[in-house]
């Protein structure tokens, strides 16, 4: 009601948003882990060479966590820390990109749909209405039928999945902003609307894409994830891991350490995603705060 | 002091405060007043200066997380309203003996309810007299015509009734179980000007036909002047002058607030030039200033102002609490 | 309301349309030959020749498409398998029960769950309660459905013995199902059932009902939650799009044969056909849903009631 706005007079609106997001311990925790994910995929090599994770050892196989696997070994005999570890990198490839792109395309054709003709909103409109008509890991699965599973194609497929429910946010924020009056401001003296849109719209809707973004990184990580569980994804040897608890399946009820390191790496990465969005999301808008 | 039989309400030395986050807003700074029978009194004061807290505080319907009253008595034919528990609260005061006309029709009443019903709703909670479902039904069709309203139009969603309509529903809501005190909060405010003349009218009415007790909100003079017996002028969590619509309008005292309020009126008998508005703002409540809290913006302020709170100075029931006239002489002081 | 339910329904048709043709679309651009990857290397020019023939795939792409929806809406016809040779419904009428049973039974548990904790939890903000089902709903909202599913399988097949861990035998193979898919949801459903709480408890007509002297328990239930209970429908309605994609995995978890394992088991013989029935299909169910979703909207919000008969009378 009253709340002192003292400490953030002088300061700017993304620094007041940094402050405010660094308040926030959970969600500064959140973007720890997601550094992590990050510095392990550089210097993943340095913990744990990948050769750990392929040098097959029928002798060690099926172990338990121990000092010298922490995380055990597998059917083969591979250290599955070492391939949880190297994983990483292929969840991020896809999930990043595809996020990415999809963003961006969601940006352009939000920020088409909310200044230019009625028309074209109307025929986007409709075109988005079809493609969420089909749930997202359904068109992700058709486009792999068509297309195979490789991490490329994964791209593509993630992508199709996301682009609608992207478009549609970017649509809704633009809209909402175009409708505001500084925007009927600046067209009123004289600012083109190409100007315009890279001045004050895309700017001002930044940060709720971004918070939209780290939302998406974590959906898709765990729909990755689940297009190589169910061998339409990624596939073995590859130790994306979707792929790693594809392959343990079998395993269920002998190793069940093959099943649990892999899930808690996804569940964390997908967990710091939404920490990071959440916190974004608080800091961009206190009022939302609950 | 002996709580003479007609008393109703009151009020004594009331303190309520917010908490935030880091800071304390101190919305309420010892209020005292008090109420009799059928009696009106008009609250008074800017926006902010504390008049809906005392209101709600009386009704014990505060944000119960943030908001906390730390001190005083609500005295409500006899008991202390802040040691009632909850339960006997809801049963024998709240919406029975005493209701609440909210400041917003447009957003105090449930959506997806039908207005018959949010009326009848009050009633069925305190039904002692245990009424029969239609004679709940006749008695809501009495009161939505005693607020000018066709009973058929009990059936009615809030959204298919114009403003000054869902204002009346509030109001028929706050009279259904005929209380012996109705807090009018700024019962008028969101209302059109033509619209808010003719609800003024009807409370005033409906009121001297229930012989109900009303302490009305308002930041409005001349409201006040129109329709109240009492007028308390309230200033950042203060009472700073109470007493008869007289004393107030035509006092030998008179606070210079009060005296800045007159004079953001428009006056139609003398002829001046120009409205003389307060200069500056409400002090920040949570950081108000020491000795008088209107020092700041005060045209008359002295030295003492600054240090020393003034207590009331009183001449029959007028009381005024400034130091112009001697009122430093000493106020029961609160800590 | 009669006839806006109508005018929905002749709404869903150009989506079906426009369903098939992305699916269509998305699935032409298979690389390679159908009939070489159906019969072989070995197999005859004229066994090619009669492969194509049988499945119209001597025809160009616009007149398959158009004869595919034509035979849709005239004959419920979704395609023939290439593998079977039998109609893609014959098989969608087995499978489907078990998925519905599955995502309806899984959606029902993570409403119930997560509306009454979300409720709770934004009555009684900052207590306990609310941080420790605040915490969960974050994990859980994080876990990766089949993940989920193995480890439950896990602790409730395998180490206690209590429930089947995989088939369609009994109602007691589809509550680990209903779990693994549900508890994901319902943490979602938790979330936004608590926003929206948070918000209508601090609505006006709420300290209204307080006001008139109504117990906590009504102004709670009756008051504030009848209200959020409005976007709350509408989240759940957005979530079934996601649970039933979950759907087709946990079908795949469990070894259910519903419509999910039949969609990837077909994605994986390449069988096309089956996997355009299957996903328009679905689609159809989804598109179902989101319409009964409105439906019940504007049963519960008397203002988008009075729209729609308003416009309904015209």
């Amino acid at each position: 009601m009253f709340m002192g706005k003292k400490s953030s007079r002088s300061m700017s609106p993304l620094q007041e948003t940094i402050y405010r997001f660094s308040q926030n311990k959970v969600s500064l925790i959140g973007l720890a882990v997601v550094i992590l994910l990050l510095l392990v995929i550089i210097f993943g090599e340095f913990v744990t060479p990948f050769e750990n994770g392929v040098k097959q050892n029928i002798r060690i196989r099926l172990q338990g966590p121990s000092a010298e696997h922490w995380f055990g070994t597998d059917a083969y005999g591979r250290d599955i820390f070492t391939r949880v570890l190297h994983g990483t990198k292929y969840t991020m490839m896809i999930a990043f990109p595809a996020t990415f792109i999809a963003e961006v395309i969601g940006i352009i054709l939000g920020a088409c749909a909310a200044f230019y003709s009625r028309w074209f909103d109307n025929i986007l409109m409709r075109v988005l209405d079809v493609f969420q008509a089909i749930p997202g890991q359904l068109l992700a699965l058709a486009v792999v039928a068509a297309l195979g599973g490789s991490i490329f194609n994964l791209v593509i497929a993630m992508l199709i999945a996301r682009i609608p429910a992207s478009v549609r946010t970017a649509r809704s924020i633009m809209i909402s902003l175009v409708g505001q009056e500084y925007i009927d401001a600046a067209r009123s003296y004289g600012s083109r609307d190409y100007h315009l849109i890279f001045r004050h719209v895309i700017p001002n809707s930044l940060g709720a894409m971004i918070v939209s973004m780290t939302i998406n990184l974590s959906a898709i990580t765990l729909q990755v994830s689940s297009m190589s569980y169910i061998g339409l994804g990624v596939s073995p040897p590859t130790p994306e891991w979707g792929a790693l608890l594809s392959e343990a399946r079998e395993f269920i009820i002998t190793a069940p350490h093959m099943i649990i390191f892999p899930g808690i790496a996804i569940l964390l990465t997908a967990l710091s995603f939404n920490l990071v969005g959440d916190g974004l999301r608080d800091a961009l808008d206190p009022r939302l705060r609950d | 002091m002996n709580t003479s039989n007609n008393m109703l309400l009151k009020v004594e030395n009331l303190q309520v405060v917010y908490k935030a986050r880091r800071e304390t807003v101190y919305a309420v700074n010892g209020v005292s007043l008090s109420l009799k029978k059928g009696e009106t009194l008009g609250l008074v004061g800017e926006t902010g200066a504390g008049k809906t807290t005392t209101a709600y505080a009386i009704l014990r319907v505060l944000p119960d997380r943030t908001a906390k009253v730390v001190n005083g008595t609500i005295e409500f034919e006899g008991k202390n309203l802040l040691e009632v528990p909850e339960n006997l609260m809801r049963h024998g005061i709240r919406g029975e003996k005493i209701a609440i006309i909210f400041q917003d029709p447009m957003s105090a009443l449930n959506p997806i309810m039908k207005v018959g019903d949010q009326i009848a709703e009050a009633l069925k909670f305190h039904n002692k007299e245990e009424l029969s479902p239609e004679k709940i039904e006749e008695q809501v069709d009495r009161t939505l015509e005693l607020v000018g309203i066709q009973k058929e139009r009990k059936y009615d969603f809030p959204h298919q009734l114009s403003g000054g309509m869902k204002q009346r529903v509030v109001i028929a809501i706050a009279l259904v179980c005929e209380p012996v005190l109705i807090i009018a909060d700024e019962p008028t405010t969101a209302l059109d000007v033509t619209i808010q003349a003719q609800v003024l009218a009807m409370i005033d009415e409906l009121r001297e036909k229930l012989g109900t007790a009303m302490i009305l909100i308002t930041h409005d003079l001349g409201i006040v002047a129109q329709m109240c017996d009492n007028v308390a002028i309230m200033y950042a969590g203060e009472i700073i002058e109470i007493g008869s619509v007289e004393e107030i309008y035509s006092g030998k005292m008179q606070h210079p607030y009060t005296t800045g309020l007159f004079g953001s009126l428009p006056d139609l008998e003398k002829k001046t030039d120009r409205l003389y508005p307060i200069e500056g703002l409400m002090p920040d409540p949570t950081d108000l200033p020491t000795g008088c809290k209107f020092n700041p913006r005060c045209p008359r302020c002295m030295d003492i102002c600054r240090e020393v709170q003034p207590g009331f100075s009183v001449e029959g029931t007028h009381r005024v609490a400034c130091h112009l006239y001697g009122g430093g002489t000493g106020r029961e002081t609160d800590e | 309301m009669i006839k806006y339910i109508i005018r929905r329904l002749i709404v869903l048709i150009p989506i079906i349309i426009g369903v098939t043709l992305v699916v269509f679309t998305i699935l032409e651009m298979t690389p390679g030959d159908p009939a070489k990857m159906m019969l072989g290397d070995g197999a005859t020019l004229e066994q090619f020749q009669a492969f194509n023939a049988k499945f119209g795939l001597d025809k160009p792409f616009v007149y398959r498409f158009f004869n595919y929806i034509l035979q849709l809406f005239t004959r419920f016809d979704f395609g023939t398998s290439w593998l079977t040779s039998r109609p893609v419904l014959d098989t969608l009428k087995a499978r489907v029960p078990i998925t519905l049973i599955i995502a309806v039974s899984s959606i029902a548990f993570a409403s119930i769950i997560g509306v009454s904790l979300g409720v709770i939890s934004a009555v009684k903000q900052y207590s306990k309660l609310d941080y420790i089902s605040r915490l969960t709903a974050m994990i859980l909202a994080a876990v990766p459905v089949f993940w989920l599913g193995m480890m439950l399988a896990i602790l409730f097949a395998l180490k206690l013995g209590w429930l089947p861990s995989s088939g369609t035998g009994s109602w007691k193979h589809y509550i680990l199902p209903m779990m693994t898919l549900g508890l994901p949801y319902s943490a979602r459903i938790l979330r936004s059932t608590r926003g929206y709480m948070l918000e209508a408890v601090r609505q006006d007509f709420v300290r209204t009902a307080r006001s008139k002297g109504v117990p906590e328990r009504v102004v709670i239930w009756k008051h504030a939650f009848l209200n959020a209970c409005l976007p709350v429908i509408n989240t759940i309605g957005v979530y079934m799009g996601g649970l039933l994609g979950g759907a087709v995995v946990t079908e795949n978890v469990f070894g259910c044969n519903g419509l999910g394992s039949f969609i990837i088991n077909s994605v994986k013989r390449k069988d096309i056909p089956a996997v355009t029935g299957g996903t328009v299909f679905l689609a159809i169910i989804f598109a179902l849903i989101l319409l009964s979703v409105d439906i019940l909207y504007a049963f519960v919000d008397p203002r988008i009631k009075a729209r729609y008969t308003a416009k309904g009378a015209k």
